[in-house]
């Protein structure tokens, strides 16, 4: 009788187990099915507008791209894209991610674009399980705070340095080197790893004010002047950047500069002067746009007139694998989180699989040298991890 | 237009009379639901009825805290130039030290490690503040009115620029990590959560009426007539015996104590501060929205405060002939201080007195003009 | 801190501080002269200055010159510089003189109170930066290079380089020129009666208007020369400099005195000089810590600067 009763509940509780599952199956069917699975949407997140918005103008391009793209070939279910302007300000980035998150159709976000914004949004993604991936904010810390939303498709500050580092020594053999950071997030980490690996090669070193305050660098020039050095190592954005190396030309002085992704802009060039820019060594944990496989370059620049710039292409294949997620029919945050997640694929600039923390996995990782010359930025050659 | 003017200005006089002839409990009942009201307000279900009040850019809970920081500082710095009439054009450098000791004393990245609870690192926060603003004082409120304005500038800028180079306060890399303030429903979830900004501003709105309590009552002390003294006639109140340094250092001190809650109330929220957070601009802001609302007026500051802040966030995604009118924001902002200036110079809600000062101004004579 | 940075490059950090210096002078005078007459701190002079910069930029534009282009032959060069000169004063003086009308005159028609002269003057000074923001899409515009910085000769085995002979030398004669119309001429010494007793003097006839107007375009005309100089010497202009500048300027006067012309000089390049001892001392980064430092320090123990306070009593 007993051993009876235990059958019937234990049949009983098999029926409901299945009956519970196709409910399951059929209540994400339904969500599916109500429409849901059409207008969604996904966001960029960083600046377009203020003083550092070039790389985000940049970026958004190439996101823009994507869905444009995925939009042709999915017409009667398009994706819609939301442009959030950060302007770079980790003040302003609490609200913007609120104003994601409460949009329960945007499904992932291609940015924050900046690792001080990061620091301020990551939080919120986290506790409302909203998926970002982030092109271009390559503080090593951002990976190590146990978000479960963060996911990065560049290198790390940890591996451009060592690639710039590598660079200068072998490439260049410059055996003095002066350093010259804007005491960025970005700027400064940078620059740490290069000192890192040059070791005593780095004659001296020196700060500067990014976001546009400093305009006037000539304690700097006379200091890089009497070290008279092979090369200079400059960690910051273009900004700065590129008035550093017009008025180091002015004063007579010839060593290379190398400067990290931040710097490798055409914007850069603008601000130098091509003749003053010529010879500088741009690093990138990316690959050049123009070696992104198939018809990025073109497509690019028919539908926004310009070439592609840094980052373009790492956001384009963001916001491809949130696509790609989004057309998988993971029309729900948690899927799509899981979705990236798992994600492992071929995109124009790399190849994309994330590990622990949300970081690019380090075999995937390329860090290239570009040249400008002739007033336009080269891609020169692929430097090697050690 | 100028009859325009007059019955515009004609009307508000009436509703200012209306106000202060009113019954008491009229008047209670009124502040009772105005205070009301901004309870109500952050939430959904009660500001998607406000038309076009939210803002359409951002979310509303999260500029509604932004705002509600703002008037507290507005409240402080009332204090200091509206009571007092001391222009410090630096106040925002005080809201950097409030934000920075809570930073540091509680945040894991600092590389004291103290790792403090929140609520413990408030009051250093707040004595610190308060501390600076005395040290700055101390030397500084000898000088005259636009010198103090240029030394409290350069001291603002010198905290900016030790926050971004000095290896103890992380510069652009910031302090993350800095923990909420306490507090836990029945369910275990914390009160000051991440993604929930409404507490955060009840919070804020809270202290805010506190300090406006205790802000009215110090005024109506003989502190208060002290610093009114001081403000219309410096020489004339140290001769009647006023010891006018004492009083302004306690103006200074006390309008800073209360910005460094407010950075305090900030980190708390933020979760990270980095040398990002404490533009110039924003001192600029913050002096301009006490003179806008009317300077010495506690409401009037508190309304410049809240309108200030509340509309240059506004601007953001308003399109106007498919141009983003948020990048224009502070075109506006300076053209509107400029216009208000001309045209109405003791601010929106001004204080009575002053505004009689203002009048009194206008029928002095002045030669060859 | 590096002593040995500072003192291996005294020569060149001296020299370059004293170019940048004199640019802080020049600025520093308009201040000056509008806190003479008017007790006024004129805040939005730093965009009168970049009004200045970007109208030169805007003249060798013009004429087909960006930054790329090189020019080469003395005649031409003066030229260019002659023209963008004269087009930089004059939209600095026009900046100057609508700023006046606009901002402040109708607030001294009504005796207002002296913060809402500072307010409207932030006002302005932020409205004017932005329009010139919004112009230039905030981006910066480049200068071409006139002149070239290679050393000419060299003092003490310090390399001194034609920029700063330019500069320095330009900023002297600008002073000397505005120190003698103060000092000598009949229009200047209304200028110093009316600083020294605006009332009286309005009394006595002088039209006081016509004479803050005059200051005004002097001022502004000064900033504009400036505005030129920075255009030469740093190459590349944003809307967003002015602020900045403007500001140690201001120091500039106040450290040499505000109201005295000859103060305006020594502030300046006193400043430009310590700012550069400063970055070579504790690093670049310091540099504007040590300006701000400095007017601090030096308003606890002398409040009327170096010099002392003086446009009306100025060898009156």
């Amino acid at each position: 009788m007993r051993q009876k009763l235990a059958r019937v509940i234990g049949g009983a509780a098999m029926l409901a187990l299945v009956a519970g599952g196709t409910a399951c199956s059929s209540g994400s069917d339904d969500t599916a099915s109500g429409g849901d699975a059409c207008g969604n949407k996904i966001a960029f997140f960083g600046a377009l507008t203020g003083p550092s918005a070039a790389l985000g103008i940049n970026e958004n391009n190439g996101v823009k791209l994507a869905v444009d793209k995925y939009n042709k070939e999915n017409a009667d279910c398009k994706v819609e894209l939301v442009p959030l302007d950060s302007q770079g300000s980790p003040d302003q980035a609490p609200q913007l991610a609120q104003k994601a998150i409460d949009d329960t159709k945007i499904l992932g976000i291609v940015g924050p674009a900046y690792s001080g914004e990061s620091e301020a949004a990551g939080p919120l993604f986290n506790e409302a399980g909203l998926v970002t991936i982030t092109p271009s904010a390559t503080n090593p810390t951002l990976a190590k705070q146990g978000w479960k939303t963060f996911f990065r498709a560049v290198g790390n500050d940890l591996s451009q340095g060592p690639g710039a580092g590598n660079y200068i020594k072998n490439v260049l053999k410059a055996e003095k080197v002066y350093v010259i950071d804007d005491q960025s997030a970005y700027g400064a980490g940078l620059a740490d790893e290069v000192k890192k690996l040059l070791g005593p090669a780095v004659v001296g070193s020196d700060k500067v004010q990014g976001d546009g305050k400093q305009v006037e660098f000539s304690a700097v020039v006379t200091k890089v002047k009497a070290a008279n050095v092979d090369a200079v190592f400059y960690g910051g954005y273009y900004q700065e950047a590129g008035l550093i190396r017009k008025q180091l030309t002015a004063a007579g002085i010839t060593a290379p500069m190398v400067a990290g992704d931040g710097v490798n802009d055409a914007a850069y060039i603008t601000s130098a002067g091509a003749a003053a820019a010529e010879g500088t060594i741009l690093t990138c944990p990316c690959q050049p746009a123009a070696e992104a496989r198939g018809t990025f370059k073109e497509e690019f620049k028919a539908l926004n007139g310009t070439e592609p710039g840094t980052y373009s292409d790492t956001a384009y294949d963001a916001a491809n694998i949130l696509l790609a997620g989004i057309k998988a029919g993971k029309t729900t945050r948690e899927g799509l989180l899981e979705f990236v997640k798992g994600y492992s694929g071929e995109g124009v600039a790399a190849t994309y699989k994330f590990v622990e923390g949300g970081e690019l996995d380090p075999a995937q990782v390329k860090v290239w040298a570009f040249k400008v010359v002739g007033g336009k930025v080269v891609p020169d050659q692929e430097i090697p991890k050690s | 237009m100028t009859t325009v003017l007059d019955k515009v200005r004609s009307g508000r006089e009436a509703v200012g009379d209306r106000w202060h002839h009113a019954p008491r409990w009229v008047r209670w009942a009124l502040l009772a639901a105005v205070i009301a009201f901004f309870y109500a307000l952050p939430n959904r279900e009660f500001y998607q009825y406000l038309g076009p009040i939210p803002t359409p850019g951002a979310n509303f809970t999260q500029v509604m805290f932004t705002v509600s920081i703002y008037v507290l500082l507005a409240v402080g710095l009332n204090i200091v130039v509206g009571f007092a009439g001391l222009l410090d054009l630096g106040y925002f450098g005080f809201f950097a030290v409030g934000a920075y000791t809570v930073a540091v004393l509680t945040s894991p990245s600092s590389d004291l490690k103290a790792m403090w609870p929140w609520l413990l690192a408030v009051p250093v926060a707040i004595a610190l503040t308060m501390v600076s603003g005395v040290m700055l004082g101390t030397p500084t409120l000898r000088l005259r009115g636009d010198y103090l304005a240029l030394v409290t500038l350069g001291f603002a800028e010198m905290i900016r620029i030790g926050a971004v180079s000095s290896e103890f306060l992380k510069g652009q890399r910031g302090f993350n990590q800095i923990p909420h303030p306490p507090g836990e429903f029945a369910d275990g979830k914390p009160v000051f959560g991440v993604l929930d900004a409404r507490p955060y501003y009840w919070l804020v709105l809270t202290l805010i009426i506190l300090v406006v309590i205790g802000v009215r009552n110090l005024t109506h002390s003989r502190v208060g007539r002290a610093w009114i003294s001081i403000r219309e006639d410096e020489d004339a109140a140290q001769l009647m015996g006023v010891p006018t340094f004492k009083f302004k250092l306690w103006a200074f001190a006390a309008g800073a104590a209360i910005a460094g809650l407010a950075g305090a109330l900030f980190a708390g929220k933020q979760n990270f501060v980095n040398s990002q957070n404490f533009e110039l601009l924003n001192s600029i802001i913050i002096l301009a929205a006490v003179i806008f609302g009317g300077s010495g007026n506690i409401v009037g500051a508190i309304v410049g405060g809240g309108l200030v802040a509340y509309m240059i966030e506004r601007f953001r995604g308003i399109e106007l002939f498919g141009v983003e009118l948020y990048e224009y924001r502070f075109l506006f902002f300076g053209l509107v201080l400029v216009i208000m200036m001309i045209f109405r110079p003791e601010g929106l809600i001004p204080n009575r007195r002053r505004a009689a000062e203002f009048k009194d101004r206008r029928k002095e004579v002045t030669v060859g003009e | 801190m590096n002593f040995d940075g500072l003192f291996s490059n005294f020569g060149e950090l001296t020299t370059t501080g004293l170019t940048q210096g004199a640019i802080y002078a020049l600025v520093a005078l308009g201040y000056t002269l509008v806190y003479g007459v008017l007790k006024l701190i004129n805040f939005a002079h730093s965009e009168v200055f970049i009004a200045g910069a970007f109208f030169a930029i805007w003249t060798w534009n013009w004429f087909g010159l960006d930054q790329n282009s090189q020019v080469s032959g003395a005649g031409s060069i003066i030229f260019y510089l002659l023209v963008a000169m004269v087009v930089a004063a004059i939209a600095s003086a026009t900046t100057a003189t609508v700023i006046e009308r606009v901002a402040y005159r109708p607030l001294r028609k009504r005796n207002a109170p002296p913060l809402a002269f500072l307010i409207t003057a932030i006002g302005a000074s932020i409205a004017i930066a932005e329009a010139f923001g919004i112009w230039t899409r905030r981006r910066p515009e480049g200068a071409p290079i006139l002149v070239g910085q290679e050393p000419l000769f060299r003092i003490f085995g310090v390399p001194i380089d034609a920029v700063q002979l330019l500069t320095i030398g330009a900023a002297l004669v600008m002073m000397i020129a505005l120190d003698m119309f103060i000092n000598r001429s009949r229009v200047g010494r209304g200028i110093r009666a009316v600083a020294q007793d605006a009332n009286t003097a309005a009394l006595m006839g002088v039209n006081k208007d016509r004479i803050i107007m005059i200051v005004f375009i002097a001022g502004g005309s000064m900033a504009g020369v400036a505005g030129l100089l920075y255009d030469v010497r740093i190459q590349t202009l944003t809307y967003s400099v002015g602020f900045l500048l403007g500001l140690k300027a201001f120091t500039a006067a106040v450290l040499g005195g505000i109201g005295n012309l000859r103060g305006a000089l020594v502030g300046g390049l006193l400043l430009g000089v310590v700012e550069n001892y400063a970055s070579g001392l504790f690093g670049t980064q310091w540099k504007d810590f040590a300006a701000f430092a400095l007017l601090v320090v030096l308003l606890m123990f002398r409040p009327t600067g170096l010099l002392g306070e003086s446009l009306g009593r100025a060898r009156a």
